[in-house]
């Protein structure tokens, strides 16, 4: 499999992986290296990568990822009540155990194709974020959302306000205050986070990589192409399909963990169908298909969501105060719309000009900017050959 | 591992030895409408290993879907479809392939977006692989070799200059060839080719009834539908003709040539 990775292949990686690691200062003139944000950039890039395996390879749009991501996230608080404020066991557990709700869903979903496999999975995931707020309250404490709270000192304390983490208990680890998430001491907060997510992100970009080159990817690629015939070539597409789904559902477990990582406390929103939906949103705006894409548009649209949604009517004032009054107040009341609260309609406006205009995503943008230059500078080639040899 | 070789290979054990030839592919008594148009009735037909059985007969005849039925892409109103002792009637695509039956389409059906190499690699993994495989740890030599057979069969068909191209940029000609590379990579023990020359221009034709001929020398059990005669004739050991959906004579190409209930149906029209 790696056998495959031409040297270009090494230089992406390797490039990606400088680009990450060097976000916290690479992202200081735009006012985005702080580790709130830096951290939601890693995570969602590992999901939106993970989405990127099933929808961009396979061509099935799941409408229902987000599911993963509070599985992830639940099982991850759980983990740190019950065993241990240590992460790894709380990565592994959410991993595992999206895998096996993943395989559920896929194994019913998949039963269908194109826009009904959509909806299926989108029912599945509103069954579970309903399911969070009413009958499982016990385990997601509902509309409160499940915290992790301090070692209780009888049994008498329902396990919602008080923890046990056996395993910290066990090794004799003392707590003072608020418990606070950590990687075999390394507290999991501020920049230390966002390293342990960046580091992840790596990991999860070299895994979607060897599975894009591998055998594997070649079929998912081909379902996407023309599944009818891949048939009659002797492959059956559904364990290819619920593989695919496996793998994406585990990647969104993954970042529904690290988000209880750096922020323990999990609530029943992040499985909302608009969780879902942005997660298409990155997917498309930066590439589907393409390897970086994904990554681009999850951090692309989560620094405007930070930035946009921060804005309001005295910044636009602000923006605007080089115009005469009237003109003024008329576009602050306009452009106050799309700021603030008003964030998704940005979001929205800016998916339609994409798929409008750019259905391939930035990525492909750059691809035609490249070739324009590519094309200028073989056409001065051309003109220098022209010059240098005469004609015959 | 070259194709001729590979067929050589099955050939041996279970030759011709009994001197009764093997049939490899028994249609009994299939039956199948659309909306009560009679597309197949009383259809039987069998299929002798090694050999080219041709299938001609006026367009709409019910060729197409006579391989549907075969490759489990329609399922017969009535009658089966037995291959080397198993079964097809009722099996899905995909497990029919496996047991050694591969469908070279009439309309090409590439995959558009994979290059004309990954598109050979497909069939060729599923013939090695299965219907199913993940692969996390492929060995190095086992990829390179399984590489180079694709190479090779695609250097056969003479598609070799677009190794890398996508098949989407391909010439509809070349898309048949693709197909056909598809077919042969997977050395089936039956090999279904649905007018695999139609469309092409006559030099193109040529290549490809040599590329047939060499295969035949190989012994790999043909059936091919065709609309060319001359294609025909210079394949086929025994020939059916199919009209309204109904075999109406079967005999070699010498007999078949001279039967007039044919010449009425088919030949009359075309003016061989
Ligand atoms: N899926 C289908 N639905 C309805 N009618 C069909 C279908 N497939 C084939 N037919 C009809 O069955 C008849 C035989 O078609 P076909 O097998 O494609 O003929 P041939 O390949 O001999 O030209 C034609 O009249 C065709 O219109
Ligand atoms: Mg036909």
């Amino acid at each position: 499999m790696l056998s495959t990775f031409t040297r270009n292949d090494w230089l992406l990686l390797i490039g990606f992986a400088i680009i990450i690691l060097v976000l916290p200062w690479a992202l200081q003139p735009i006012g985005a290296a702080y580790p709130d944000l830096l951290q939601k950039i890693a995570i969602f890039g590992i999901f939106a990568i993970g989405f990127n395996i099933l929808f961009g390879l396979t061509g099935y749009l799941s409408f229902g990822h987000a599911a993963f991501i509070g599985i992830g996230s639940y099982v991850s608080v759980w983990s740190f009540k019950l065993l241990t404020m240590n992460v790894l066991p709380a990565v592994i557990l959410s991993v595992g155990m999206a895998a096996v709700f993943a395989f559920l869903i896929g194994y019913v979903s998949l039963r269908r194709s194109g826009i009904y496999f959509s909806i299926l999975t989108l029912a599945f995931a509103q069954m579970s974020y309903n399911l969070a707020y009413s009958v499982l309250t016990p385990i997601t404490n509902g509309e409160t959302g499940l915290q992790v709270r301090a070692i209780r000192d009888s049994a008498a304390v329902s396990l919602r306000d008080g923890d046990v983490r056996l395993i910290d208990q066990a090794m004799g680890i003392q707590e003072i205050g608020v418990p606070i998430t950590n990687f075999f001491g390394m507290k999991m907060s501020g920049y230390p986070g966002f390293y342990f997510c960046a580091v992840l992100l790596i990991i999860c970009f070299f895994i979607a990589m060897c599975i894009t080159k591998s055998n594997f990817g070649m079929m998912l690629k081909a379902i996407k192409s023309n599944q009818n015939r891949l048939n009659y070539t002797g492959i059956h597409t559904r364990p290819y399909l619920i593989s695919a789904f496996v793998i994406s559902g585990m990647y969104a477990g993954l970042a529904g963990s690290l988000l209880a990582v750096t922020d323990p406390i999990a609530g029943a929103e992040r499985m909302q169908w608009t969780a879902s939906g942005e997660v298409v949103l990155m997917t498309i705006l930066g590439g589907a298909g393409t390897l970086v894409g994904p990554v681009l548009g999850a951090g692309l649209i989560k620094y405007a969501e930070q930035k946009v949604s921060s804005w309001n009517e005295g910044i636009l004032h602000q923006a605007f105060s080089g115009l005469p009054d009237g003109l003024q107040n008329f576009f602050v009341e306009f452009f106050s719309f799309f700021v603030g609260e008003g964030w998704h309609l940005t979001l929205g406006f800016l998916f339609m000009v994409i798929v409008i205009f750019l259905p391939g995503g930035l990525m492909e943008g750059a691809r035609r900017i490249a070739s324009i230059f590519r094309k200028q500078r073989t056409d001065k080639a051309d003109e220098a050959n022209a010059v240098g040899q005469p004609a015959e | 591992m070259s194709v001729a070789e590979n067929i050589r290979d099955d050939e041996d054990d279970r030759g011709f030895k009994s001197g009764i030839p093997d049939k490899v592919l028994h249609i009994d008594d299939v039956h199948k409408s659309f909306a009560g148009l009679h597309a197949l009735s009383d259809v039987d037909l069998d299929v002798r290993k090694g050999e080219t059985h041709a299938i001609i007969g006026p367009n709409g005849a019910g060729k197409s879907t006579l391989l549907n039925v075969c490759v489990g892409r329609l399922k017969p109103d009535r009658g089966a479809v037995i291959f080397d002792g198993d079964t097809l009637t009722g099996k899905s695509p995909h497990e029919i392939n496996q047991l050694g039956v591969a469908r070279v389409f009439q309309t090409p059906e590439v995959f558009l977006d994979l290059t004309v190499l990954e598109n050979v690699m497909v069939p060729a993994l599923s013939k090695r692989d299965g219907h199913f495989k993940l692969n996390p740890f492929k060995s190095f030599a086992g990829e390179k070799a399984i590489r180079q057979e694709a190479i090779d069969v695609i250097h056969s068909v003479g598609l070799h200059a677009q190794l890398n191209a996508p098949a989407t940029s391909m010439s509809r000609g070349d898309k048949r060839r693709l197909e056909l590379a598809m077919g042969l990579i997977q050395h089936p023990k039956l090999l279904l080719l649905d007018e695999p020359t139609a469309g092409m221009a006559r030099h193109d034709t040529n290549a490809t009834i040599d590329l047939l001929k060499k295969i035949k020398e190989g012994g790999m059990t043909k059936v091919i539908i065709e609309h060319d005669m001359h294609v025909v004739f210079s394949l086929a050991d025994r020939i059916s003709v199919l009209a309204g959906g109904r075999i109406i004579a079967q005999g070699t190409p010498d007999q078949i040539k001279n039967d007039p209930r044919v010449k009425e149906a088919y030949l009359g029209e075309e003016q061989v």
